[in-house]
């Protein structure tokens, strides 16, 4: 195991990947390091040829990676704020998704995205979004977000291998946070879920940045008495639908965490899913943590009443458990 | 379109107030201490937010405009109450400069109940429709598009009134502004481009990212005017601005100005600027907007040292007490979080 940051995991896998695949290059030099860009020149000081930095044009940048993609390479596509990718819609959504659908399997576009999503502390409305709930609904995209720097760079390290169009949803508020990174530096699978909590009360499926709160949560609730397995889908597309079935079949009880807003949620397609797939295993309602629907506002304190917390988590699950 | 005698439709944005004494159309020396005045409070409100932002009391990312007090209040300086303004990132200036009041914009900065948006938006989409501004901007090259639109309701309306999108370097190669721009160009819309050209966008030089070795060809290839200007020469912005206005008022199109200038502070406070070099830096310094424009009015309106130094302690002032009520200033009820999500 090795110790780095979300954000070194994220540049040394696509160093490792750059090193293995020539066809891999990069689109968009600052990758969100804030702080960390230093690490940068790891990445450029073996291979800056291999390096667009372009200007402010997110519908370019992401078309230009498509296309590149299309000819043959594996372009890792940096779009920077996940809410600056909404410029770039129609490139990733009308394009890169399904051209392998609309060339019957021809054409594929095995390019991958990048961006720092989510509430990051004073964005306001036109830097928070979540925006991992809009593309979700869309078909022929492999949506990745991973929790911690070890998924962070077998992910990673999976997207860039990937024949597919894969987008990595980073939250802002991971790329400082230390952790392991298998010496083995092998891609995860993608469409595997990981149980990052063994537990037999209650399933917590939570998402990206959300692993963290239901962490703290399933602790509070050991001292409570309650056995609280946390589970992290790690791709949101493919769903690995049956670990989370599995689980609600072991616990009875599931509650679903995720920052973005209640309404397109990937919280309220995990809930209906498991209505419908798993109902015969719940014994209580399923309960959705996520933030109200409204836009982020700027204020902190009213930012930090709406984010979903380990208390509300912890909340959700007690909803869940009969009244004693 | 055809031009109606209707009476203009009931809109949010308020009727034109009567014309303030424009300085140039008559030598009106108080108009010309106006100006002064204007960029005085802008620098000395820029400082205050970023001591401010330095002990941690503004949420997110702040952008400042030091340095580029000319662009704001040249161009601004050319407008009528009626006109439309859409801003940026860097928007704090153009706010002021368009009449908002120091304490609800701070208020807002710091996210405060106050604030233009009852602490939502903060700095970075500031919206004061009662002085005609439709925001500053969180998205590169966002209120282009906004002020072509007003220029369309301004020609549906026959209301005369002018609109101005202010945008940086950055923008320049957003789609975005061409399409505008064409759209403008084929409409003939009474819209003012403004590209506050500080040679950056965040931390990468403007030649590094822009081809071309011109920007207002940019322009012309769309049959728009357009022209550069020295934007740390508030008058020369002023006149350019008049003329552009002036000429977009009779429903002569629109024009693009590219007004050269610099941001003080980098991208963001806490920018440390090592990508910039220090000659580049103090030759920039050199052109500053304010004393440039103190020896102008010496020279021209006989106005000596201690009538400005009197501004700028009024200035000072006026900052002081907008950070004071700003500071003390309640925060906003977390419960009323989902009010105006609809109108
Ligand atoms: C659509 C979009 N992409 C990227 C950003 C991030 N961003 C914020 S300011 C900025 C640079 C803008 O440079 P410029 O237009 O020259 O304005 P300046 O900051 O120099 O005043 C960038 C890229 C953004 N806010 N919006
Ligand atoms: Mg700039």
């Amino acid at each position: 195991m090795t110790k780095m940051s979300h954000a070194e995991a994220l540049v040394t896998a696509i160093i490792d990947s750059m090193a293995q695949d020539e066809r891999v290059y990069l689109f968009g030099r600052p990758l969100g390091l804030g702080p960390q860009r230093a690490l940068m020149s790891r990445l450029t000081d073996r291979f800056d040829e291999r390096v667009f930095d372009p200007p402010t044009c997110e519908a370019g940048n992401a078309a230009v990676g498509v296309g590149a993609a299309m000819a043959g390479l594996r372009p890792f596509v940096d779009l920077s704020t996940g809410s600056f990718s909404f410029l770039a819609f129609s490139q990733i959504i009308n394009e890169a998704a399904v051209s392998n659908y609309m060339s019957a399997g021809k054409l594929p576009a095995p390019v991958t995205f990048h961006c720092l999503e989510g509430a990051r502390g004073g964005g306001a409305p036109q830097h928070s979004q979540n925006i991992h709930g809009f593309i979700w609904n869309t078909a022929g995209l492999e949506i990745l977000a991973p929790s911690n720097p070890g998924d962070m760079y077998g992910l990673v390290r999976a997207a860039l291998a990937s024949n597919n169009p894969t987008f990595i949803m980073n939250h802002a508020k991971l790329m400082a946070l230390e952790g392991d990174v298998a010496d083995d530096r092998k891609p995860i699978p993608i469409g595997k879920a990981d149980i990052k909590r063994r537990g037999k009360d209650v399933t917590i499926v939570a998402i990206s940045l959300m692993v963290h709160d239901a962490m703290a949560a399933a602790e509070t609730l050991a001292r409570e008495g309650v056995d609280v397995e946390v589970l992290d889908p790690r791709t949101l597309a493919p769903l690995d639908e049956d670990s989370i079935l599995a689980s609600v079949a072991r616990t009875g009880r599931l509650v679903v965490v995720d920052e973005t807003n209640m309404q397109g949620s990937v919280a309220s397609g995990i809930a209906g899913m498991v209505a419908e797939r798993g109902f015969q295993s719940l014994k209580a309602p399923v309960q959705r943590v996520a933030r109200p629907d409204t836009p982020v506002p700027f204020s902190a304190p009213m930012e930090a009443f709406l984010l979903p917390t380990a208390a509300k988590i912890a909340d959700a699950v007690r909803r869940t458990l009969p009244k004693a | 379109m055809a031009k109606s005698k209707k009476p203009a439709a009931k809109s949010k944005i308020p009727a034109p107030k009567p014309r303030k004494p424009q300085p140039g159309t008559r030598q009106d020396s108080a108009a010309f201490l106006a100006i002064y005045r204007q960029m005085a409070l802008i620098r000395a409100f820029e400082e205050a937010v970023r001591s401010l932002a330095t002990s941690g009391l503004v949420p997110g990312l702040v952008h400042l405009c030091s340095g580029q007090e000319a662009t704001n209040v040249g161009v601004i300086s050319a407008l009528e109450p009626r006109d439309i303004i859409a801003s940026h990132h860097r928007g704090h200036g153009h706010c002021l400069a368009r009449g908002a009041e120091p304490n609800l914009l701070l208020a807002e900065i710091l996210g405060k109940a106050a604030g233009y948006g009852g602490g939502r938006s903060g700095s970075m989409h500031v919206i004061d429709l009662e002085h005609g501004n439709l925001g500053t901007n969180g998205i590169v090259g966002g209120g282009i598009p906004l002020a072509c639109g007003a220029a369309l309701t301004a020609r549906a309306r026959n209301s005369g009134a002018v609109s101005v999108c202010f945008f940086g370097d950055g923008a320049l190669n957003q789609g975005l502004l061409h399409e505008c721009m064409n759209m403008a160009a084929i409409w003939k819309l009474a819209v003012v481009f403004v590209c506050e050209n500080n040679g950056y966008g965040e931390f990468t030089a403007i030649d590094d990212v822009t081809a071309g070795d011109s920007i207002p060809a940019r322009g012309e290839v769309f049959g728009i005017p357009s022209k550069t200007i020295d934007g740390m020469d508030v008058l020369a912005v002023r006149k350019a601005a008049l003329a552009a206005v002036t000429k977009a008022r009779k429903g002569g199109g629109p024009s693009f100005l590219i007004c050269n200038t610099w941001r003080y502070g980098g991208h963001h406070v806490g920018d440390k600027q090592d990508y910039k070099d220090d000659a580049e830096a103090k030759a920039w310094r050199a052109k500053d907007p304010l004393p440039r424009f103190a020896a102008w009015l010496a020279k021209h309106h006989g106005i000596g040292a201690r009538k400005l130094s009197n501004i700028d302690q009024t200035v000072a002032a006026q900052v002081a007490s907008a950070v004071d009520a700003a500071r003390r200033a309640p925060e906003p009820d977390s419960s009323a979080l989902d009010r105006h999500v609809y109108g």
